[in-house]
C-alpha cells in the first residue's frame, strides 16, 4: 500500500443541497438540507481514503455525487482531469466506467432474479464495448474466482449464497469495467463478524492487484483504520479532519475526532474503569438549519464566542501536523496503544 | 383497582431470595421450529445463570440461537411453529415454562423485561411516546390516566430524554434513533424488573450515541440492582461491560468465561479466532485473521462439534462427538474436545 501513485480524483468544495419545499402547486424553496456543504479532498491512485462519521453526516451522499448519481449543487469532482459534474451523455457514461460501487446490504443490493452471471455480467451489457458478446461468460467466470467464488455457480441466484459470498458478487460486479476507483459504502457492516475478515481481506488482496483506489466509507472505526491510507472524518455535511490513518487514530486534534474515538468499544477488557471516555451529548444539529461558525460548536467542551461567530477552515493547525477544522486544535491521545 | 403489591400464588416475592439459586439460569433449554423445510434446531441445550446486579453478555452470530434463547425466557415466542422439549428456565428457583399463561404475564414485563434491537419497529407509530409509557402503569398497575403520565414524565426524566415533559405528546417519529431507545428501555424499567434483557440494543446505532446507551444501561442496573442480560455480537461492547460471558455457535455454548479471562486468554477455537480477527494496530497492512468458511445451517447442523468443519484444531472425533461443556475452572467452561490445546497455544 505504500507506494502510490498520482491524483485520480480531485474534489473541490463539494456542495450538494436538497431543497426543502413548501405548497403543492405552486411549490416554494424554503429551505436545504445542507448534506454535503463544502468538501476538498483529493484519491491518489493506489490509495485508500477512509471516510467517518455519524450517521446523516453526509457520507452516503458524497459517495452518490462522486458517483454522478446525484448532481452537485456546486464545486467540481475531476477524475483523471475531467469534471464529471459537468459530464453529459456518452462522456458521462465513460467516466462513469472508472468509478464503481460497492454497496452496504449484499441482501438488497443483489436483485434476486437474476443470475450471477447475469448480475455480474450486467455491467458489459450496458457497456457492450469492453469486452465482446461471445467472451462475455468467460469473463464472468474469471471475475467470480477472482472475488473467490466458485465459477461454476454462475447459473445460480443470489438466495443461494450466505451474506459474504454475496458482498463478493457485488464486489465482482464493481470490478467488471476494470474501474480505477471503487467506492466502498460500509461493506462489510451487514456481514458477520467471523466473515467481515474474509472480506476485508479479499479487499486489501485486490487492491494489490489491480491498483485501485478505494473510498471507505464506514462506521466501524477499526476497520477503516485498518485499511485506510488516510481518513476523513465528517460531521454535518464537512470534514473536520483528514489526515494520515496513525496522524488520526493517535494524535486527533479535533474535538470531534476525539469524541468519536473515544466513544468506540475497545475489544479488551483490561483497564476499562480508567480509560477515558468523552460521551457527546445530545444528537446532531439538522443538517437544515446548521449553527453558525464551527458546526460542532453546539456540542463541544470547548466551544467559545469565536466558534459560533467565525467558521474554523480545514487547515494545519499550530502544535499539528494535518488538517483540522477547529480554532482551538490541539492534539490529544485519546485511545492508548493496545 | 388491583393491588399491586399482591403477587400471584406460587411465584416467589421480590427480594426473597434463595442464596444458593441464582436469579435466573437457562437449564439445559432447547428451542426448535417446524417449518416446511424440516426442523431447525435453534437452540441445542444452553445453560446459563445470573445473578442480581450481574451483566451476563451472551454473544454470538446471526443464527446462533442467542435472541431465541431470550425470547424462550421471556416467553414471547411464537409457538408453534416454535416448542420447547426440553430444558427449564428457573426465575428465583420456579421454572417458567411450568407456569401457566397468566402467571407467566405476572412476570412478563414487571420482573423480566426486554429491550429490543430496532426502537422505531418496536413502538407503536400511532401513540404518543407518553402513552405507550403510561400504558406499563395503567395495565400493570391499574393506574388513573393521570397518574401514569406523571409517571410517564418521571421515567422519561430518568432515561435522560430532554425537556420530557414537552416531548411526552410527541409520536415516535419525532424522536433521534438515541432518544427512541431511551423511551424503549423507559418502557422496560418502568415497573423495576430484576431482570433486563437488552437484545442488541445499540447495534442500529452510531457508535456515539452507543456509548450514551451503553452508560445509561451501566447507570439504571446500578441503581436497582437489576441482573442484565446484553446479548450482542460486538466484541467491543462486550469488553466495555460485561461481568461474564457466555458464547454461543450453531444454538449452543461453546464457552462460559469472566470477561478478562475470556479476552486474554479463550479456551474455545471460535472464540479464538473470532478475537484474532479483530482489526489491530501492530497487524495493520497484514491480512487479518479470518475464521474459514460460513456459520452453519440451522437445517443441517454439522455433525458432531458444529464448528468442526471450520476449526483448525480438529480430529476425525469432532466430527462424530458432540463436545460436552468441559470445566476448565471454577468459573470456566468450554465445549471443546482439545481445549487444552487452544488453551496452551494461546498468549495473545
Amino acid at each position: 500500500m505504500a507506494a502510490h501513485g498520482e491524483t485520480i480524483l480531485e474534489v473541490r468544495d463539494l456542495v450538494k443541497h436538497f431543497p426543502l419545499t413548501q405548497g403543492i402547486v405552486f411549490k416554494r424553496q424554503v429551505g436545504a438540507i445542507k448534506a454535503v456543504d463544502g468538501v476538498s479532498f483529493d484519491l491518489r491512485r493506489g490509495e485508500t481514503l477512509g471516510v467517518v462519521g455519524e450517521s446523516g453526516c453526509g457520507k452516503s451522499t458524497l459517495a452518490k455525487v462522486l458517483m454522478a448519481l446525484e448532481r452537485p449543487t456546486s464545486g467540481s469532482v475531476t477524475i483523471d482531469g475531467k469534471d464529471i459534474g459537468k459530464a453529459r451523455g456518452s462522456e458521462l457514461k465513460r467516466m462513469r466506467r472508472n468509478i464503481q460501487m460497492v454497496m452496504q446490504d449484499p441482501y438488497t443490493s443483489l436483485n434476486p432474479r437474476m443470475t450471477v452471471g447475469d448480475i455480474v455480467g450486467e455491467p458489459f451489457e450496458i457497456h457492450s464495448d469492453v469486452v465482446p458478446k461471445d467472451g462475455r461468460r468467460q469473463r464472468v467466470q474469471e471475475l467470480l474466482e477472482v472475488v473467490g467464488l466458485n465459477p461454476d455457480h454462475i447459473n445460480r441466484y443470489p438466495h443461494q449464497f450466505s451474506g459474504g459470498q454475496r458482498q463478493r458478487i457485488g464486489i465482482a460486479r464493481g470490478l467488471a469495467l476494470q474501474p480505477e476507483i471503487i467506492i466502498c459504502d460500509e461493506p462489510v457492516s451487514a456481514l458477520d463478524v467471523s466473515i467481515q475478515a474474509q472480506v476485508m481481506n479479499l479487499l486489501d488482496r485486490l487492491q494489490k492487484e489491480f491498483n485501485l483506489a478505494y473510498i471507505f466509507i464506514a462506521h466501524d472505526l477499526s476497520v477503516v483504520r485498518h485499511i485506510s491510507d488516510r481518513v476523513a472524518v465528517m460531521y454535518l455535511g464537512k470534514i473536520v479532519e483528514l489526515g494520515k490513518d496513525n496522524e488520526i487514530y493517535e494524535k486527533p486534534s479535533h474535538p470531534y475526532t476525539q469524541a468519536l474515538l473515544s466513544a468506540v468499544p475497545v475489544p479488551n477488557p483490561d483497564g476499562r474503569e480508567s480509560r477515558e471516555r468523552i460521551i457527546l451529548q445530545g444528537d446532531p444539529p439538522s443538517p437544515a438549519n446548521p449553527p453558525t461558525g464551527c458546526r460542532f460548536r453546539t456540542r463541544c467542551w470547548k466551544a467559545q464566542d469565536i466558534c459560533a461567530k467565525e467558521e474554523p477552515l480545514l487547515q494545519i493547525r499550530p502544535g499539528t501536523d494535518h488538517l483540522s477544522a477547529c480554532h482551538f486544535a490541539e492534539a490529544h491521545d485519546v485511545v492508548h496503544a493496545q | 383497582m388491583r393491588n399491586p403489591s399482591v403477587e400471584t400464588q406460587g411465584l416467589p416475592a421480590r427480594g426473597a431470595h434463595a442464596a444458593d439459586e441464582p436469579l435466573l439460569a437457562v437449564d439445559n433449554l432447547h428451542v426448535e421450529f417446524h417449518t416446511r423445510q424440516g426442523v431447525a434446531h435453534a437452540v441445542n441445550g444452553v445453560s446459563y445463570s445470573l445473578n442480581a446486579g450481574e451483566t451476563l453478555a451472551v454473544l454470538g452470530e446471526s443464527g446462533s440461537g442467542k435472541s431465541v434463547t431470550a425470547q424462550a425466557i421471556m416467553g414471547i415466542l411464537d409457538m408453534p411453529p416454535a416448542r420447547i422439549p426440553a430444558g427449564e428456565i428457573r426465575f428465583h428457583g420456579t421454572d417458567l415454562l411450568k407456569l401457566s399463561d397468566k402467571d407467566r404475564s405476572q412476570i412478563r414485563g414487571q420482573r423480566i423485561a426486554m429491550v429490543f434491537q430496532d426502537a422505531l419497529s418496536a413502538l407503536n407509530p400511532v401513540f404518543t411516546v407518553g402513552w405507550q409509557i403510561a400504558e406499563m402503569f395503567r395495565v400493570h398497575r391499574g393506574m388513573s390516566r393521570g397518574d401514569a403520565r406523571k409517571k410517564a414524565v418521571e421515567l422519561m426524566d430518568r432515561v435522560r430524554i430532554p425537556g420530557a415533559k414537552q416531548r411526552i405528546d410527541d409520536y415516535p417519529h419525532q424522536f433521534s434513533g438515541g432518544m427512541r431507545q431511551r423511551i424503549m428501555i423507559a418502557m422496560s424499567i418502568a415497573l423495576d424488573p430484576e431482570v433486563l434483557i437488552a437484545d442488541e440494543p445499540t447495534t442500529a446505532l452510531d457508535v456515539t450515541v452507543q456509548a450514551q446507551i451503553m452508560e445509561l444501561l451501566a447507570e439504571l442496573r446500578q441503581e436497582s440492582n437489576m441482573g442484565l442480560i446484553l446479548i450482542t455480537h460486538d466484541l467491543g461492547v462486550v469488553a466495555d461491560v460485561a461481568d461474564k460471558i457466555a458464547v454461543m455457535y450453531g444454538g449452543r455454548i461453546v464457552e462460559n468465561a469472566p470477561v478478562h479471562d475470556l479476552y486474554r486468554n479463550p479456551g474455545h477455537p471460535y472464540t479464538k479466532g473470532l478475537l484474532e480477527s479483530i482489526p489491530r494496530v501492530d497487524l495493520k497492512g497484514q491480512e487479518l485473521y479470518a475464521i474459514k468458511g460460513m456459520p452453519p445451517n440451522l437445517l443441517e447442523m454439522p455433525s458432531g462439534c458444529a464448528f468442526h468443519p471450520r476449526c483448525p484444531y480438529r480430529r476425525d472425533e469432532c466430527a462424530t462427538a458432540v463436545p460436552p461443556l468441559y470445566s476448565i475452572s471454577g468459573t470456566r467452561s468450554s465445549a471443546c474436545h482439545y481445549w487444552r490445546e487452544v488453551f496452551d497455544g494461546g498468549s495473545r
